[in-house]
């Protein structure tokens, strides 16, 4: 019963030199045609010239990139026809209207007129802008910007979609508003790579997703089979009203996997911080000890990134 | 098969300019002060060149002629990509199916469009108050267009330093377009220059379209007018092909 799946953007040995910096080493992955895709990574990792480089912005020292069988960098104007992109840092024209906004991209990717002025209702309808259409986006706020944006690069019913960062400095409501469109979108058959530092984000939206870290790819899987690596980097952060050099008793909890030491704090890290707690709690109460502070951190990329990065150093050797 | 590919890139592409003029001009140009600026500037020039001095007609409009294309069509050119940039569109706009040739073709498009509707302010003080007439109306048209293709790519090529701060552009412009008029002495007749004065002057694209819509307007020519097309053609192919190549090489450095 395996459907067989097809490939929507092919990527291999991806290599890209800033001079003579290593910003993208030999990079790897394909997506599937129908799928959310999630490229994560923490500042400067490298996933936004990798999607400049996919996006044919830029040129890469070596590699090939694929996107629905077209070759990037022989064809990119074949290539980007069928692109939605929308950049890490990018804007509307604050002197043009939201809809001539839609409408100057559906020109520049020559969608005929009388479609293009049907998908220009359709998507401000869609993403609630039709009631300031015709206002000059200047005063527009970020939120409104961002889902105009989004909307500016699907006028042209692209069949496969790149986002950078396309939920980061918004608030609650227009990131879910933009999620929710790109659930929407993925139901309807377009496929969606799009890069994120938010592990949460790319565990609620991402069918699979890559982990890049100083231009590498470190794991590649469901955020589901990641999970584990995740949990693996919880932590709880702690501090007593005493300092002791002897922290023996703290690694001695089977539930900790490591101790880090953080000025009087202790940093413990643990796939399962709330019987941590409570052994924390139960040996104060013994040994009279007050705690001055305790924090739960969820999981950090740069953690994960470490614990990954030395999960394939050992199996690598 | 890739033949036809190519050429339907290439209709597409030209397609994809006209887009970005219109876009230009809807965004950077048609600003009242942009506008008012292109036509105030070259009557002030005018004024400090001619005021007080003898300087016959025949000299004199198609100086204020020339002057005002080259000042209005490479106006706004060096502004734009900078623009772009620091607005944050420059990269989304790179990413459509238009290639960075073609965004540019569309940017000195606009530039030369502008440069020339802004000019006929000139020519028609001249036919109102210098009673000028066209004499040779298509070398006044190849004049007009090839004059400000030349300009309106310079203004183009004048964009392409990596930053987003209009104000260096603008400096940058200042410190070539200046002297580019001085040199060119447009106000004086090519004939009284002395010779050290012909050669410097040579270098000069406005040179050349001056001395082309002078002979348009008054059969008056000191190159031939081969030489003067042809001039302001290299000077054209010469900016625009420098352009694409520091707005390539300049792309990532300030994306
Ligand atoms: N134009 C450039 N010139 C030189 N170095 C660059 C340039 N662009 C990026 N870099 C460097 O390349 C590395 C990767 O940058 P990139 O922007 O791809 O990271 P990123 O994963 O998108 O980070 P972020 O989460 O901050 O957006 C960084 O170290 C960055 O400093
Ligand atoms: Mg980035």
């Amino acid at each position: 019963m395996m459907e067989k799946k097809e490939v929507a953007v092919k990527v291999h040995g991806l290599t890209k030199y800033y001079g003579d910096f290593l910003a993208v080493d030999n990079v790897s992955f394909e997506v599937i045609k129908g799928e959310i895709f999630g490229f994560l990574g923490p500042n400067g990792a490298g996933k936004t010239t990798t999607i400049r480089i996919v996006t044919g912005i830029l040129l890469p020292d070596k590699g090939k990139v694929e996107v629905s069988g077209i070759d990037t960098l022989k064809n990119p104007i074949a290539a980007k026809k069928i692109m939605g992109v929308v950049p890490e840092v990018c804007n509307v024209y604050v002197d043009l209207s939201a809809r001539d906004n839609i409408m100057l991209m559906g020109k520049m990717y020559a969608v005929k007129r009388r479609e293009r002025e049907e998908r220009a209702k359709e998507l401000l309808q869609k993403f609630d802008l039709w009631e300031r259409k015709e206002e000059k986006t200047r005063r527009f706020s970020r939120g409104m910007k961002q889902r105009l944006i989004l909307a500016m690069c699907l006028i042209h019913q692209p069949e496969v979609l790149f986002l950078d960062e396309p939920t980061s400095g918004l608030d609650v409501k227009s990131s879910r508003m933009i999620r929710d469109i790109l659930q929407e979108l993925r139901s309807k058959g377009k496929t969606i790579f799009l890069t994120t530092h938010n592990i949460d984000e790319a565990n609620i939206l991402c069918d699979r997703v890559a982990i890049i870290n100083k231009g590498r790819i470190v794991a590649s899987d469901s955020p589901e089979q990641l999970k584990g690596a995740f949990q693996k980097t919880q932590s709880v952060e702690v501090s007593f009203n005493v300092t002791f050099a002897d922290v023996n008793w703290m690694e001695s909890i089977p539930e900790v996997n490591r101790c880090q030491r953080l000025g009087d704090k202790f940093k413990l890290y643990t796939q399962n911080p709330d019987a941590l707690i409570k052994k924390l709690g139960e040996h104060a109460m013994k040994n009279n000890l007050h705690f001055t502070s305790l924090n739960t951190l969820g999981p950090s990329l740069e953690d994960v990134f470490l614990k990954l990065t030395e999960e394939r150093e050992t199996t690598d050797v | 098969m890739f033949k036809e590919q190519r050429f339907s890139n290439f209709i597409f592409n030209l397609r994809g300019s006209l887009v970005v003029a219109e876009k230009d001009a809807r965004i950077y140009y048609l600003k009242p002060p942009v506008i008012i600026f292109g036509i105030l500037f070259p009557v002030f020039f005018f004024l400090a060149f001619s005021l007080g001095r003898q300087v016959q007609t025949h000299i004199l409009v198609p100086a204020l002629v020339s002057m005002t294309l080259f000042f209005t069509s490479s106006s706004v050119g060096p502004l734009v990509t900078p623009w772009e940039r620091g607005a944050r569109t420059y990269e989304r706009l790179l990413s459509t199916p238009v290639s960075l040739f073609a965004i540019l073709l569309g940017d000195v498009l606009a530039g030369l469009v502008f440069g020339i509707v802004i000019s006929f302010a000139p020519l028609l003080i001249g036919i109102i108050f210098f009673h000028t007439s066209i004499l040779h109306s298509a070398i006044f048209l190849v004049g007009m267009v090839l004059s400000s293709l030349c300009f309106s790519s310079l203004g183009v090529l004048l964009s392409s330093p990596a930053t987003e701060a209009p104000s260096q552009v603008m400096m940058l412009s200042a410190l070539i377009r200046f002297p580019l008029i001085f040199i060119s002495g447009i106000f004086i007749p090519l004939e009284n220059l002395p010779s050290w004065g012909k050669a410097v002057s040579s270098v000069s694209p406005l040179t050349y379209s001056a001395d082309l819509i002078r002979y348009s307007l008054y059969g008056l020519e000191f190159y031939p007018v081969f030489l003067n097309i042809i001039a302001l053609l290299a000077f054209s192919i010469a900016f625009f092909t420098f352009a694409v190549k520091l707005h390539r090489k300049n792309l990532i450095k300030a994306l």
